[in-house]
Order: C-alpha cells, then sequence, then structure tokens
C-alpha cells in the first residue's frame, strides 16, 4: 500500500513539475512529517497550520509535496533522498521527532540544500553541529523545560519531584530543568519510553513528599499520567513543558488537567494581530483549536514566504541571508534567530482552564525572556 | 521506605498483572486452541476501548462503553475469524504472523479513518473514582481495585468454563485433537470462531477497563501484546492457570523492579546516575525473568500440553 502511494504522490509530484515548468521556476518544499502510527497528531497539526499559511498567501510559486514517515528514521531518510535527488526540492521541513532530524538533517544541509525545522531541536544541531542551511523556527529542545525550571523557582517551589522516559529528550529535559531550577529534588525518576501505567511512579510521589511535580511527558504517555495523577489526589502541583498539555491532547486528558502549569513559546492567547487571525482561520479551515505545533508549521511557512519575497531560492547566499532576517509576522510576536539560527524567544508559563466545554491554556506569565539555547555558544557561525 | 507505600506498590504490580491476564487468556486460548499466533490481539484491545470510549462519551455512560467493548470486539473477532483466520489454520507460523500483522495495519489506520489521528477522552465512572483507605495506612485508587476484582472475576469464570462445561470440554479436546473431535461430529469451525469471539472479547473488556485510565489512541494495543506474549512464554502456552501465573509474575516484577532497583543503585552511585541505570535494568527485569524460566522449564511453567 505505501507502494502505491508512493507511486501516486511521485505522479502527483510529475505532473506539478510539468506545469511548473511552463509558468516561472517554482520553490519546492518537501515536507517529511508524521502523519500515520503513534504521534500522527502532531505531524497533522504541523502540516495544517503550515498548508494553511501557504492557501492564505495564495502564492502558487511555492509547491509543497508532503510524505508520511510514519515516526521511522530509516523511512524518513529514503523520503529525503527522494525529494533531494529526484524531486530537487530546494527545502526540506516537517520532522517532528529528534531521532529522525538526526538522521536526516546533517546529511541535507551539507548538500547545500535548507533544513527549516518546524518541531525538533536537538541540542547537537543547536551546538557543534550548527549549519548555516539549517534553520529552528520552534525552539531548542531544552527550552521548555529550561523555563518550567525558572518557573519553579519564582512559583516557590522548595522541593521538586522531576520524571521522564529514559530516552535522550527525557534525559536532556530533566537536564534542562535542573539546569535553571535552584530548589531540592524530592526524587528524580525515569520511565520506560511508551509507559502508560504510571502508578508505582505516582506511589512514589507522594511518599516523596514533594511540594511540586515537574513532568516531560509527550502525548498519549502524558495523557495516561495526567489522569491518573489526579485519581490518585496526590495534590501536589504539576508542571510540564506545553508538549504533555498542548491543545491536540487536552480533549483527551479532560478535567484532570485543570489546573496544570505548564510552558510554552506559543499559546492562543497571545495578543497581537497575527495571532488573533491565525487562531480564527486555523479553526474556521479545520473545525479546531490550533495547538503549539500549528502555530510552529504557520511560522515555518511564513518564514520562508518571507525569504521568498526578498531573494530567489537558486541563490542561496541570498536566500540564506533572506531567511537569516526573519522578517515575517510571527504568531509569537517578536522573533529573531540567534548566531546559530535557533530563536531567541518569550517563553511563557500558561495554565489549563476551560472555555465554555473546551480545556485549553492561558498565559499566566514569562517564564524566560528574550531566550537563547545553552549551546549557542558552542556553535562556530 | 514506608510499608503503606510497599503495600501500594504490590497492589499496583497485581493490577497490571490482572489486566495483562485479560489479554494474554485469549492469546494463549487462540494459540493453544488452534495453534494460531494472533498479533492482531493487540488491535482487538484498542477496538475495546475505541468502542468504551465512543459509547461513553455519546451516552454519558461508561458501563453500557464496557457493555459496548465487549460486544464490538467480540464482533471485531468473530469477523476477522470468519473472513482471514480460517484460513490460516493450515498454513505455518510465517504466513500466519504474515496475515495477522496485516490485520493491525488495517485496524489502525481503519481506526485512523473513522475516529481521527488525535486520542479520545475516556475517564473512570463517577462511581469508582476516589480511593480507599487500606489497613496500614496505605489509600489506594478505587477504580484500581475493581480492576483486580474483574480480573479474579474472569480468572474463576474462565477455569468454570473450562473444566466444567460442554463447551470447555471441548475446547480441551480440540487443543489435544483437533481431527478426532472433528470425526465425533462437533462442529469444530463454529467452534473455533466462539474461542476466538470469546479471546476478543476478554481482550476488548481489557482495552476498555485501559482505556479509562490511559489514553484511547490508535496503537495502544501493541505494547500490551508484546508484555501478553511474554507472559504466555512464561506461563506454559495453551494454558489459562499458566497466564494468571505468568501475568501475576510479569506484573508484579516489572512494577517492583521499577520501584526497588533505582533505590538499591542509589546505596553506590550518584541519585541522577542510578535513576537512569536503574530504569534501564528494570526494562529489561520481565524479558531476565522470562529467560531464567526458559532455561529451567523450555515448555514454561505449566504447559498445557507438557
Amino acid at each position: 500500500m505505501r507502494n502505491i502511494l508512493k507511486t501516486g504522490l511521485a505522479a502527483f509530484a510529475a505532473g506539478t513539475l510539468s506545469i511548473g515548468l511552463a509558468q516561472a521556476e517554482p520553490v519546492k518544499v518537501g515536507m517529511i512529517t508524521t502523519l500515520s502510527g503513534g504521534g500522527a497528531g502532531l505531524g497533522v497539526d504541523v502540516r495544517d497550520g503550515f498548508m494553511l499559511a501557504v492557501k492564505q498567501v495564495g502564492n502558487d510559486e511555492l509547491e509543497v509535496i508532503v510524505e508520511d514517515d510514519a515516526r521511522k528514521p530509516e523511512l524518513a531518510v529514503q523520503i529525503a533522498d527522494k525529494m533531494l535527488q529526484s524531486d530537487k526540492v530546494d527545502i526540506l521541513t516537517g520532522i517532528i521527532w529528534s531521532n529522525l532530524a538526526m538522521a536526516v538533517v546533517p546529511n541535507t544541509v551539507n548538500q547545500g540544500t535548507f533544513y527549516i525545522s518546524p518541531n525538533a531541536g536537538p541540542s547537537q544541531l543547536a551546538g557543534k553541529m550548527c549549519n548555516e542551511n539549517y534553520f529552528n523556527v520552534a525552539w531548542q529542545n531544552d527550552n521548555l523545560h529550561e523555563a518550567a525550571g525558572a518557573y519553579a523557582n519564582s512559583a516557590g517551589h522548595k522541593n521538586v519531584f522531576i520524571m521522564a522516559p529514559n530516552y535522550p529528550a527525557g534525559t536532556d529535559a530533566l537536564t534542562g530543568f535542573k539546569r535553571m531550577y535552584e530548589g531540592e529534588l524530592a526524587g528524580e525518576v525515569y520511565t520506560q519510553l511508551g509507559q502508560t501505567d504510571y502508578a508505582g511512579e505516582i506511589a512514589q510521589i507522594r511518599d516523596s513528599g514533594a511540594d511540586a511535580v515537574f513532568v516531560f511527558l509527550p502525548g498519549g504517555m502524558g495523557i495516561a499520567f495526567t489522569k491518573q495523577y489526579a485519581q490518585a489526589g496526590v495534590g501536589a502541583p504539576l508542571i510540564g513543558p506545553a508538549f504533555s498539555f498542548g491543545q491536540d491532547i487536552l480533549g483527551a486528558v479532560g478535567d484532570a488537567a485543570l489546573g496544570v502549569k505548564n510552558t510554552s513559546q506559543w499559546s492562543k492567547d497571545i495578543d497581537n494581530e497575527t495571532n488573533k487571525a491565525f487562531v480564527e482561520s486555523f479553526q474556521a479551515e479545520y473545525g479546531r483549536l490550533p495547538s503549539l505545533y500549528a502555530s510552529q508549521g504557520f511560522d515555518t511557512a511564513n518564514l520562508i514566504l518571507s525569504a521568498m519575497e526578498k531573494a530567489d531560492v537558486k541563490d542561496k547566499d541570498a536566500f540564506r541571508a533572506a531567511l537569516k532576517e526573519a522578517d515575517f509576522k510571527s504568531t509569537r510576536g517578536d522573533f529573531k534567530f540567534g548566531n546559530n539560527n535557533h530563536p531567541i524567544q518569550d517563553i511563557y508559563v500558561r495554565e489549563v482552564v476551560k472555555e465554555g466545554d473546551v480545556l485549553t491554556n492561558k498565559i499566566i506569565g514569562v517564564a524566560l525572556e528574550d531566550h537563547q539555547d545553552a549551546y549557542a555558544a558552542e556553535c562556530g557561525m | 521506605m514506608s510499608t503503606a507505600l510497599l503495600i501500594e506498590q504490590i497492589l499496583n504490580g497485581l493490577q497490571f498483572g490482572v489486566m495483562l491476564f485479560l489479554m494474554a487468556a485469549g492469546l494463549t486460548l487462540i494459540f493453544g486452541v488452534m495453534g494460531l499466533i494472533n498479533l492482531a490481539h493487540g488491535s482487538l484491545f484498542m477496538v475495546g476501548a475505541f468502542a468504551c470510549a465512543a459509547v461513553a462519551a455519546a451516552t454519558g455512560s461508561f458501563w453500557l462503553g464496557l457493555v459496548a467493548s465487549l460486544a464490538a470486539a467480540a464482533a471485531a473477532g468473530a469477523v476477522i475469524e470468519i473472513l482471514v483466520i480460517r484460513r490460516l489454520y493450515d498454513r505455518d507460523h510465517l504466513d500466519q504472523v504474515l496475515a495477522t500483522f496485516a490485520l493491525i495495519l488495517i485496524f489502525s489506520e481503519g481506526t485512523r479513518w473513522v475516529f481521527g489521528s488525535f486520542p479520545l477522552y475516556l475517564d473512570i465512572p463517577p462511581l469508582l473514582s476516589g480511593a480507599v483507605r487500606l489497613p496500614g495506612g496505605a489509600s489506594y485508587p478505587l477504580y484500581r481495585l475493581a480492576v483486580i476484582g474483574v480480573g479474579v472475576a474472569v480468572a474463576v469464570g474462565l477455569y468454570l468454563l473450562i473444566s466444567r462445561t460442554r463447551l470447555g470440554m471441548r475446547i480441551r479436546a480440540g487443543e489435544s485433537d483437533r481431527e478426532m473431535i472433528a470425526a465425533l461430529g462437533v462442529d469444530i469451525r463454529t467452534l473455533y470462531t466462539l474461542v476466538f469471539a470469546l479471546g476478543a472479547a476478554l481482550a476488548g473488556l481489557a482495552g476498555a477497563l485501559v482505556g479509562a485510565l490511559q489514553s484511547v489512541q490508535v496503537g495502544m494495543g501493541e505494547p500490551v501484546l508484546i508484555l501478553a506474549f511474554v507472559v504466555i512464554v512464561i506461563g506454559g502456552i495453551g494454558s489459562i492457570k499458566g497466564a494468571l501465573i505468568g501475568s501475576l509474575l510479569v506484573g508484579v516484577t516489572e512494577t517492583l523492579g521499577r520501584f526497588l532497583l533505582p533505590r538499591f543503585f542509589a546505596v553506590f552511585i550518584e541519585p541522577s546516575d542510578a535513576a537512569a541505570i536503574g530504569a534501564a535494568i528494570a526494562s529489561m527485569l520481565i524479558y531476565i525473568v522470562m529467560a531464567l524460566v526458559l532455561a529451567v522449564r523450555p515448555q514454561g511453567l505449566f504447559s498445557a500440553n507438557g
């Protein structure tokens, strides 16, 4: 079935190519993202946000090819090779997961093709392996966890229990939290990746006497933990990055998430015109509220479109300079790139609230202002 | 470490084990009676959870959802038995694995078509929310206690079904000599469909019960399926008793391992490293137990055919 899909997409790509040649040369963007299997909701949101921006501008010189990586690194590498060699894309984007990004990005940018990340921001690509052709529109992986650590200080928590799955992004999350947090640790626990029953960990949290709990448990893991934590009635407040409390999963968590503090670079109530228009049009187009992933997809597309207005994509140096200027209206308000092409931005603290029947997030403060990642100094650019 | 915490952790282990038993019982029956490796058992678990979440959302009643999960999973089981599985009994295991793996993909993408990519909401019923005080000062969620109760009831029910009823007699007969029971005039095709639907219903029940605790999403069945296979290998293929003992062994080992190993390592090394190393070894622990059991008793603890 996957082969049929591929042939279909290839035929589609060939069709659009012949039309494209009749006009001016279009900018080709290859989007590799997760549209099936676990975690497909994130890829769907990034794609929908991206396509919304493309549709709004109505620029027919931008051509997007979307393919599904099913969260498999080997598949992502195959698709990237195909897009680079036979589709000859100018820009790659779309990857959600850091392990997939590490498999695709270095090879892509070394060949001189741009990669613009709408989500994954592994530390290597922000530090020693930074590249002039690699841009990250979302965040460096540690950012939201650092903000959670800073928030824990300002909220007066002195004895926090921290927990994450035992894989690279999980250890990075706890490292990021501890980089900013100044109090004591009531406990530090690594769970299995994909674990869905947290009764054992919750018993330990209760026993530890922690005054707050920080968890990094993206996707289904976060849903399971938050529900079970509320059912157990432990009482210590819950803090986490937005990944466990985004719009994409709040509906599945239900009222158990009410009052949870989470850190995010975006929220639907950030007060600027672009963001208001984005939230309204996303809801009108897709019938649901956007998540932070959708905002990242939207910003990625607008960054590309802004660069297209200033430079021809075939003139790599001019196009790169145009990207670096980041002269687009971000849903986050102010947006600029640091030396390593990662954002320097404010990170907010949000609280989960109920608006009518819908659970959503509301900004209650700023955790870190104009924050840049900790790896920028290691980057030689 | 207080006794209350230890009691709570042991109960957590039992509850986890009981969930595994609901999955493993169906799997071991199907494997034992029909000689079929059914990788799609995890998909039936998912079907149960989605049916429960959808019906609970539509009617507002968890209990109707639970009934729907049994019905939907049993129906899905019966349909795939008649359409696909029936053609696989005479094939070798590789063909069975291939066909049932295809079923996983079909169920996953089909569910995504119907329900979308985002997880569904399913909460525990109000009647069972809250916690109860246990002797020794521990408090424990009522819902999890109820799950343990359901598991024990299913185990007793299955035992009575297999050992005391005519259907059970036929199932046991089909397990030991398929040709002979067919020659004696028993409708073996219907019997197989029944056993398959029964196994599917148990998986669906497990899915609905777990869905209320965790998240109802596509692909939720596969991690449980792997553990259920570990359970039936430890317990002995085809044995309900083995599945029960194996499930409880795996559940308690897994939970206590996760809890105690990091503490054990913290005696020697930095707490941060101990947490990482302890977690890593804890995730291997049940496979180590499986290897040990297989080394001593290669046919499993209570093999039906040994």
